[in-house]
């Protein structure tokens, strides 16, 4: 009685997720529909008194293979959609009468046979598989380890793509940088370092002017940037435009008081870094 | 319950995955139409090898699961290949062979 409700379980939960092969639209359903037949399988195998079988059905089946499977979908892309124009005309009808026949006479004959079942069985417990493996079947045994190897090496050798151009040194890329006509330097950062370290303000020149093309562009693209004006060095206020105190340490301000060249600033622009800039 | 159940449970697998071989056009089911062919055998063999009470039929479904690993290996190096010459892996495209 147990034995009948599990093996209408195990039907159940191999037929019906197996018709997504025919039926389901996207690959990574039949995938995982599959995954779940494998499982049902694994439980088929334990009720037939092969528990060794039925553990290496779930880590090979859906622990490697079917997560291989995946793997190829998502990186051959998950929604390329399957045509479905037909190339030979009603090739469809006749592959489904086929299969479907193929069912119908393989149970028809299956059906018939009647063989006396083994009353005590040899249970496939790992020790009994291993003494028949290692014993009777030791050659073919090798000969699988020799076919693991072969097939590993032919995956990486289909997958492998020879380079098709010799790969460009640093110094043919920088004399094509300057054939091109490109800016040959790399292009100002941006941020005004004294105040303001982020990269959506633009770096300023030792004018004072910001340097538009040192924010990135996609920053600009998001309305993401912030005006350089705004945090720029003051160097447009009288005090400044004869004042060679001001222009020597980098600083044009305003007030007075903080002309003092010791004292220690948080609005001072970085003088190093003005240099950089003009080194450029 | 009779283990020949399992047997006919087979059948039904073996013919659902090979109207997928023949029905899909998408290379990767068609290729997992395959597996579920293999794995249907694989329950045939165990269910005979119950059947008869002996390990045997167990062994050699444990040597299809190492040839189908193999084979998905390579099955699938193909497919990627394939797909890298052809940004497809439609089954059909080599009608575009026909005069």
């Amino acid at each position: 009685m147990v034995d009948t409700v599990i093996f209408w379980v195990i039907a159940a939960i191999t037929v019906i997720p197996a018709f997504s092969l025919i039926f389901a639209r996207k690959a990574v359903y039949v995938a995982m529909s599959i995954v779940l037949v494998m499982v049902g399988l694994a439980a088929a195998y334990i009720t037939l008194d092969a528990p060794f079988l039925g553990v290496v059905q779930i880590v090979v089946y859906t622990g490697a293979v079917m997560m291989l499977f995946l793997f190829v979908l998502m990186l051959v892309g998950v929604d390329r959609r399957e045509d479905m124009k037909e190339t030979l005309t009603g090739q469809r009808w006749i592959a489904l009468f086929g299969a479907g026949g193929l069912g119908a006479f393989l149970i028809a004959m299956v059906a018939r046979v009647s063989l006396p079942v083994a009353e005590e069985p040899l249970v496939g417990e790992p020790d009994v598989i291993a003494g028949v493996l290692f014993e009777r079947y030791v050659l073919v045994m090798e000969v699988l380890g020799f076919l693991l190897i072969t097939a590993a090496v032919g995956a990486l050798v289909l997958t492998h793509v020879p380079r098709l151009k010799p790969r460009k040194t640093q110094l043919e890329v920088q004399r094509d940088r300057v054939r091109v006509g490109a800016d040959p330097v790399n292009k100002v950062f941006p941020g005004v370092y004294a105040r303001h370290n982020a990269l959506d303000v633009p770096a300023l020149d030792p004018q004072g002017e910001p340097i538009e093309q040192s924010v990135s562009r996609v920053l600009k693209v998001r309305n993401q940037t912030q005006e350089g004006a705004h945090f720029r060095a003051r160097l447009d206020d009288p005090s400044r435009a004869g004042g060679s105190d001001a222009e020597h340490s980098g600083r044009g301000l305003s007030d007075p008081e903080r002309l003092d060249p010791d004292r220690l600033d948080p609005d001072r622009p970085d003088p190093e870094g003005s240099d950089r800039e003009e080194g450029r | 319950m009779d283990p020949i159940n399992f047997v006919i449970l087979a059948c039904v697998l073996f013919a659902i995955g090979a109207a997928a071989v023949l029905v899909r056009r998408n290379a990767i089911i068609a290729f997992m139409g395959v597996e579920l062919m293999l794995n249907a055998a694989n329950l045939a063999l165990v269910a005979f090898s119950r059947i008869h009470g002996q390990v045997d039929g167990q062994v050699m479904a444990f040597f299809v699961m190492v040839v189908a690993a193999a084979e998905v290996v390579v099955g699938l190096a193909i497919i990627i290949a394939v797909f890298r010459a052809r940004q497809t892996i439609s089954l059909d495209e080599p009608a575009e062979l026909k005069g």
